[in-house]
């Protein structure tokens, strides 16, 4: 029996989650997948957006604006890399200056701070490496960038050292209602509380649905990329867009906070939620439209690309609301999602206290991370200690990254830890660097299998049913 | 007559051969050298190869060692010294050039790594 | 620690290196080797075919490790196992990590970089589709088969003709898998006649030429493939797309040089090979800081890899002992017509012992050539060639007093009809 169930555990599941877990209530994450972050949030741009974009009035205006503000602290709380570099949106031609100047405005009305024009001279100056055709651009001084996954990770393990609950692999069924209490029926069993949020990315649509919610759909709209190594990572310091068009936003190109050079997304409509491919057109796409921004980009640098489905909604603005009494929806939260997600979560919490859920602070509140820090983000001393104390840090798995045994080791023996190949990748970067797991994915299948203490052919890529070795030879 | 189509392995030119095999002789076309002529007879009447694989091992510091045959066995047996080689199991430690499976088609299997004790 | 000789890897190339530099009278010698024993990837090549010209004899790859191991081991050569190095500088300062002595410095007089190479991934070619499990790089299914003992599938597709990915073709199906295909997207193979015979024909797994893979599907564990027929360009036509079903998808697509410390450091690099750009000595841009083997360029046999990293070990003895001339001209080297790069870049005739062994590759495969090396418009070396292809290295052996007659300018390496 819980006061609380949060369906999704992404990165809007994530930041509510871990905002209950500062009152005193019990509170269960529902995730249908094996690991957090499975979702868009795994595979989306990490930009945290200043606010021009949005119409004003709309809630995606006015949490952009909030959210933005909160992920300097929010990311320090939590030790996740953040970076508040900046970003631009470049102008072709006339009539796309004349376009930035409606954005200026649209910005200024959203109260987003930091927003000016600049001209070709001062943008050359600051990227050397946009396109000589660029005329001018937006400025936007409070745009940043931050690592999705890494941040809804954090948030969870937060909520967990919080006393909050998890449970995975466990795809939401059925919900019925009976005496203001809510029973929801899982592929894992049934959970029985008395408050519900519906956090379910581009599954929000059916949940809702079971709670009763005046219908609205999820159109799934999948976004493509391409990222680089990280010899190519300072092509550009800031994050460059193009000046939006009724095409749409174009291709954006944006160093990431590992230093990598991220190239998308483009955006088409597909029928299955859940198909993730890329496509040659698609990734063709996404690269002729970064050339237009960029020059000196060294294309052969690319070392993997992928895809997320967004959960574009219906109604054309982020969906929070009631759809039952007692049940809150945080849905269609596509961009500017991630940078929105915390100033939903307080949100949020103000709908389910008005629902009648009583919020009392803890007193014994823990900040902090279950995940230690990895041995290459310590300084020597930090490195040292930890090879004495347990001598897999002198360890390396993975070549590329620099992750060692005992890092592995750690990110899969803590609570919410990883059970899986693409986990541990998630939690450490091992085998996302240049050689894509070529070395180390033998390795890591092997600790993977020592440490949860089963057969290397039961370990997984993924979800399940993604195995990776088919038997023993002899 | 019966006749085949072969690649000469000798060199990068990779010759395409065509061997006509009658009762009494064999011709060989299409060979620049002689090594080509005598890969296409050996090819057509006794093809031979050398088998590498690997055999469990028991207790070892790896679950399997790299194995070769001493000599080459005729082709249409590499299937057949396949299933003797999986059913076999050795106990560490093994030491390189060990013979492992004595005397199959004319042959011995000997270990080609070291495997420790675990 | 200060020592003489640091060697970053103990694989072929550094193994190598190590005992000649030790039989040149280098005592202070240590090798620096990632994994948890020496040989690198030899230990899981099985198959054989390895040392035809350095011992006269066919021997699998663990064989061929096991004599330059046990010789290493007879010499005394001093070496740590499952040990990394993260850093490397100008200076020749490397900072080396592992279990037992922790993190710390090391100072070398002089440093040779046998790293090796790694393999091309699914991401650098970029095919589209889904990023299920199922989907390994030809070396990383190998490591499982041949060392973890584990199979990685049941339906085998392989991408890329490389030796590697024929080889695995073999080993897969003698372990029991069906391996349906082998696609190339070149006209032509990269990997050797004998290995398309014994591996592919020997078993009747075709192999289709002008061939790629254009989609990858399944959710979860693969399911199968697009395949496509490519044109000139090597561009898919859309009309010979045809699905096929497997669990697995194997690539020999390509090595790379492993040059991340190389590069940290500030050696110079040639953007052909992906390698250091070296001289005779198979010395590096900076001082005191050589390479040997596949981290130079890639190449098919290993016994070219040792003759090569026997040289650069001589080399670094005789710098080390201050033998090594650094002054004088250097004659440079260019590949043109044809030949698409050449190894050493940099000639010093002065250092040159009796010869040097020029390795280059062509760009295409073309018949009944010559192979010819031109200074200042005379000819000073030409040899007739049957056939050249992209996947045989050349190799042109050129005599010392042929440089001292010329001493500096640029020695052009090209290919015309015979």
């Amino acid at each position: 029996m819980y006061d609380v169930a949060v369906i999704g555990a992404g990165i809007t599941g994530a930041c509510i989650v871990r905002e209950l877990s500062k009152y005193d209530l019990k509170i269960i994450v529902i995730e249908g997948s094996y690991d957090i972050a499975n979702g868009a949030t795994k595979a989306n741009s990490g930009i945290v957006h200043a606010g021009y974009d949005a119409k004003e009035g709309t809630l995606k205006a006015k949490l952009n604006v909030l959210g933005n503000r909160m992920y300097e602290d929010l990311c320090r709380e939590l030790n996740v890399p953040y970076k508040n570099n900046g970003s631009l949106v470049i102008a072709f031609n006339d009539e796309e200056m004349k376009t930035l100047e409606l954005l200026l405005n649209r910005g200024l009305k959203n109260g987003v701070e930091g927003l000016e024009i600049i001209d070709k001279n001062t943008l050359l100056n600051l990227e050397p490496n946009i396109s000589d055709r660029a005329k001018g651009a937006l400025y936007a001084k409070s745009a940043g960038i931050v690592s999705p996954y890494e941040l809804a990770l954090s948030l969870c393990e937060s909520a967990y050292l919080n006393g909050a609950e998890f449970i995975f692999d466990a795809k939401v069924t059925n919900i019925i209602k009976e005496k203001g209490k809510f029973t929801i029926s899982t592929s894992k069993g049934q959970i029985i509380s008395n408050f519900v949020v519906n956090a379910a990315g581009v599954n929000a649509d059916e949940i809702n649905k079971m709670l009763g919610g005046e219908k609205f759909s999820i159109i799934p709209r999948r976004g493509e990329y391409c990222l680089l190594d990280k010899s190519q990572g300072n092509i550009v310091n800031r994050i460059i867009f193009n000046t939006p068009t009724e095409k749409g936003k174009g291709i954006l190109v944006s160093p990431t906070t590992h230093g990598n050079l991220l190239l998308g997304p483009n955006a088409h409509v597909i029928e299955d939620k859940l198909d993730v491919s890329t496509t040659g057109f698609g990734l063709e796409e996404v690269i002729e439209g970064a050339k237009k921004n960029i020059k000196n980009v060294n294309l052969r640098e690319i070392i993997t690309s992928f895809s997320g489905v967004r959960a574009t909604p219906s109604t054309g603005d982020f969906i929070i609301d009631v759809p039952t009494r007692g049940a809150v929806n945080a849905a269609g939260i596509e961009s500017p999602g991630l940078t929105s997600a915390p100033a939903i979560a307080i949100m949020v919490l103000e709908l389910l206290h008005k629902e009648g859920l009583t919020l009392n602070f803890k007193s014994d509140f823990k900040n902090g991370r279950i995940l230690p820090k990895r041995f290459i983000d310590m300084n020597d001393e930090e490195k040292k200690a930890a090879i004495e104390k347990d001598k897999r840090y002198g360890k390396i798995i993975c070549r590329c990254e620099q992750i060692t045994e005992g890092d592995i080791v750690n990110a899969i023996n803590c609570p919410l830890g990883a059970k899986t190949v693409d986990g541990v990748k998630k939690r450490l970067r091992a085998g996302m660097g240049r050689c894509q797991g070529g070395f180390c994915m033998p390795r890591v299948v092997e600790i993977l299998s020592r440490e949860l203490k089963t057969e290397p052919e039961n370990i997984l890529k993924a979800d399940s049913g993604s195995y990776i070795l088919t038997g023993k030879t002899k | 007559m019966e006749e085949r189509n072969l690649t000469c392995i000798n060199c990068p030119m990779g010759c395409s051969l065509k061997v006509k095999i009658y009762d009494d002789k064999i011709e060989v076309e299409g060979n620049i050298c002689s090594r080509g002529k005598e890969y296409a007879e050996n090819e057509v009447t006794n093809p031979k190869r050398t088998v590498t694989s690997t055999i469990k091992v028991v207790g070892g510091e790896r679950p399997v060692v790299s194995v070769k045959t001493t000599g080459e066995i005729p082709k249409k047996n590499i299937f057949d010294l396949m299933k003797i080689i999986n059913d076999k199991s050795v106990n560490a430690p093994v030491k390189i050039g060990e013979v492992l499976i004595k005397d199959v088609f004319g042959v011995n299997v000997v270990a080609t790594s070291n495997v420790d004790r675990a | 620690m200060e020592r003489d000789l640091v060697i970053i890897g103990g694989g072929p190339a550094g193994l190598a290196a190590a005992i000649e530099a030790k039989e040149k009278g280098i005592d202070d010698i240590l090798i620096i080797e990632r994994d948890k024993s020496l040989g690198g990837i030899l230990n899981q090549c099985i198959h054989n075919g390895f040392g035809l010209h350095i011992f006269g004899e066919q021997l699998t790859g663990p064989e061929y490790a096991d004599r330059f191991i046990k010789k290493a081991k007879d010499l005394g050569i001093e070496y740590y196992l499952n040990t990394m190095v993260l850093n490397m500088t100008e200076d020749k300062t490397i900072t080396v990590l592992n279990e037992n002595e922790g993190l710390f410095n090391i100072k070398a007089k002089a440093v040779i970089c046998a790293m090796g190479c790694r393999e091309r991934t699914r991401g650098a070619l970029n095919i589209p589709g889904t990023r299920p499990s199922g989907v390994f790089t030809a070396g990383a299914a190998q490591r499982f088969v041949n060392m973890e003992g584990y199979n990685v599938g049941k339906e085998v597709v392989i991408l890329g003709s490389g030796d590697i990915g024929l080889i695995m073709a073999r080993r897969m199906t003698l372990e029991g898998a069906k391996v349906k295909m082998v696609l190339e997207i070149m006209p032509y193979s990269t990997g050797l006649k004998r290995n398309i015979v014994q591996c592919l024909d020997d078993f009747d797994i075709p192999l289709k030429f002008n061939y790629t893979v254009v989609k990858i599907h399944g959710r979860e564990r693969l399911e199968g493939v697009t395949i496509a027929k490519v044109d000139e360009n090597r561009k898919p036509i859309e009309q010979t797309f045809e699905y096929v079903k497997c669990d697995t998808l194997l690539l020999s697509v390509g090595l790379i040089p492993e040059n991340e410390l190389s590069r940290e450091a500030g050696v110079e690099i040639d953007r052909v090979t992906s390698g250091p750009i070296v001289t005779e000595a198979m010395q590096t841009s900076i001082d005191g800081i050589f390479a040997c083997g596949n981290v130079v360029h890639v190449h098919d046999l290993v016994d070219f890899v040792t003759m090569e990293s026997r040289l650069a070990g001589r080399m670094a003895a005789k710098y080390i002992k201050g033998e090594l001339k650094k002054d004088g001209d250097f004659i440079s080297t260019k590949g043109i017509d044809g030949i698409r790069y050449v190894v050493p870049h940099k000639i010093n005739p002065e250092n040159v012992e009796d010869n040097v062994n020029f390795f280059m590759r062509v760009d295409n495969v073309y018949k009944n050539v010559i192979i010819y090396a031109e200074h200042d418009g005379q000819i000073i070396y030409k040899a007739k060639k049957p056939m050249v292809s992209p996947g045989e290295m050349e190799s042109i052996k050129i005599k010392k007093n042929v440089f001292e007659n010329i001493k500096s300018g640029e020695i052009k390496f090209g290919l015309r009809r015979a």
